[in-house]
């Protein structure tokens, strides 16, 4: 084996352990488990499968998902745009309070992030006589939902954008500037495209962690069968009726949204990379 | 940004489409009653249909007693409430103040339409040689029951084994304390609801007996098989009566108290009386009752107000913040 890098000392079988340790590893954690979703999926043929699939609640809980992600991704796209590019283009009184906040959903638990809205929105909570005297039901119906979602999918965007922007740095558009372009002409024409795979990848990451959130939705969801239930919750719901073939028939058309956006996530990776800063 | 507004349109679409013509109620319900309402919705739907001619259309939400309550008291909307027992709805009466303080004077036989018994489910040939209580205290047995915070069952669990050591000759309130005692150091894993706890026994193999709802193992014996596992039937328990109540607050702003109200009353009927049987819940009704008898083992059954007195005392005193529940489990 020749070795690509003088700088590595380690030997042959040394290096080849580690690789293999973490292919067993990769194996184990990952594959085992992706194919035991759908074996279990299968266990009864294909017809239940996708009798299993097209159950009124399942569907129901499919279209909540995707709902969800269709409200949580444009939202927090722009506001992570909006974020990433004060961040990165600006220095401000405030800007690393900024940059913490971003990260803060990161840190906290989604349970937590769930809880939080619901001590603060439920019948209980500070604004819960408001919104029940204007009768808007936000918490245990799908704007509490939504909210949850947009809390823990929230620094994907902005995180994939800031060091990105920061690294292109202000110098095209100041020469936009001094060739005359306004503002909204320098955004469009110059910081946009500049930025619209890494801004793409990060909606992308938004979106699968939106489809599979379950802590902070579980928490606000009231568990409502057919109407506040997504993907996952459903999930739990079949697995603790004891339909375990149709516990894992829904949940491999999440292992498959995953897949897909696994595919996307590497095409994306492989012809932009220079675009997506990722060297 | 017009490309989201039109991707957004149809999802706010799908989202208000609510069928106009059906009236919608929803019932709030603990963890075992998932089969059994789900066939007497469809039951009472057609009922309500034959009655007024009404469409109506019946959501539920499941989970532990206790942690439906919550929601209940934080403002999900149920127009009725099943729950596990008596202190839950008391909770949303007093904490929540969305039912009215004497709802359970509004029904028949303190508003519990079908009752249940705490019972132990062991693996296929008893192994451990559990046949009462007793049993569950000695070393290396590993009891399985939730966490009476959140479980309704639980409760049950913990009252039901309290009883019987204070009903033992010579027993007394330290001998049962330090029976329940000795019994939680054999619970390795406090589980939210009854029906987690029988995920933990049943699918993932832990533990020697589980201390649960009789309709709960009569219906994990169907699921899995008789030949997988085994109902002890103890010498004495407690007779557990979930009871049942409508949400006046919610109804009276929804509209929907009149079919809240025959929701709940039906349940009585000699046809919902059935379907409780068959997803073995002791019917009160005596002809369905004696129709069902074999199903049940016979146990001695002593009520919570022949040992305990009231859920308002028994809720304060055993499972509030700081009560024996929490002094039992800190040894």
């Amino acid at each position: 084996m020749s070795r690509p890098n003088g700088a590595l000392t380690e030997s042959a079988w040394v290096r080849r352990l580690l690789i293999g340790i973490a292919l067993a590893f990769f194996a184990v954690f990952l594959l085992l488990p992706l194919v035991v979703v759908f074996a279990e999926a299968l266990t009864k043929g294909i017809a239940p499968y996708f009798e299993a699939m097209q159950e009124p609640d399942a569907i129901a809980a499919l279209k909540l998902s995707l709902a969800i992600v269709a409200i949580v991704v444009p939202i927090n796209a722009l506001c992570g745009l909006c974020a990433a590019w004060a961040i990165a283009k600006f220095r401000f009184a405030g800007r690393s309070l900024l940059l913490a906040l971003i990260d803060l959903p990161f840190a906290v638990s989604p349970v937590i992030a769930g809880l939080v809205y619901v001590l603060l929105l439920g019948s209980p909570g500070v604004l819960g006589p408001l919104l029940r005297e204007w009768d808007i039901q936000i918490i245990f119906a799908v704007p509490g939902m939504v909210l949850a979602t947009l809390f823990v999918t929230f620094p994907f965007v902005a995180r994939e954008l800031i060091p990105l922007m920061e690294q292109q740095g202000n110098d095209e558009e100041h020469a936009a500037r001094l060739l005359g372009a306004n503002g909204l002409q320098i955004f469009l024409r110059v910081t946009l495209p500049n930025i619209k795979w890494a801004l793409m990848y990060g909606a992308l990451l938004c979106g699968a962690r939106a489809l599979g959130e379950f802590g902070a939705v579980s928490v606000v969801s009231g568990h409502i069968r057919g109407q506040t239930n997504t993907l996952p919750l459903q999930v739990e719901i079949l697995y603790n009726e004891y339909q375990f073939q149709a516990a894992f028939a829904v949940a491999s058309m999440l292992a498959l949204f995953a897949l897909i956006t696994l595919a996307v996530k590497a095409l994306l990776e492989r012809r932009y990379a220079r675009e997506l800063g990722h060297h | 940004m017009r490309l989201s507004l039109r991707l957004l349109l149809p999802v706010l679409l799908v989202l208000s489409a609510v069928p106009a013509s059906a009236i919608e109620l929803l019932n709030v319900s603990y963890d075992p009653t998932r089969e059994f309402y789900s066939e007497y919705n469809a039951a009472f739907a057609k009922h309500w249909a034959a009655q007024t001619g009404e469409k109506v259309q019946i959501k539920t939400s499941h989970g532990g007693s206790g942690k439906q309550a919550r929601s209940v008291i934080d403002g999900l909307q149920a127009d009725v409430v099943t729950l596990a027992l008596a202190a839950d709805i008391d909770a949303i009466s007093s904490i929540g103040g969305v039912i009215d303080k004497a709802w359970q004077q509004r029904l028949p036989q303190n508003s519990t339409p079908y009752t249940s018994t705490i019972v132990l489910l062991v693996r296929k040939g008893n192994p451990k040689g559990i046949k009462d209580w007793p049993d569950l205290i000695k070393p290396g047995v590993k009891v399985i029951t939730p966490n009476p915070k959140t479980s309704g069952g639980a409760r049950w669990n913990l009252l039901a084994a309290w009883g019987w050591a204070l009903q033992q000759p010579g027993g007394n309130e330290a001998k049962a304390r330090a029976y329940v005692t000795q019994l939680y150091r054999n619970v390795p894993v406090l589980d939210s609801g009854a029906r987690a706890s029988t995920t933990t026994f049943v699918q993932r193999g832990i533990g020697d007996v589980q201390i649960t709802w009789e309709n709960e193992a009569m219906l994990a014996l169907k699921e899995f098989g008789a030949d997988k596992f085994e109902i002890v039937a103890p010498s004495l328990s407690i007779l557990a009566e979930p009871p049942v109540a409508v949400v006046d607050k919610v109804v009276d702003k929804r509209g929907t108290r009149k079919v809240a109200t025959e929701y709940v009353s039906w349940l009585y009927s000699a046809e919902a009386q059935d379907i409780a049987a068959r997803n073995y819940y002791r019917p009160r009704l005596e002809a369905v009752a004696t129709k069902y008898a074999a199903q049940f083992p016979r146990i001695k059954l002593f009520t919570l107000a022949q040992v305990f007195g009231d859920w308002g005392r028994v809720q304060k005193l055993w499972f509030d913040d700081g009560g024996i529940f929490d002094q039992i489990y800190q040894n």
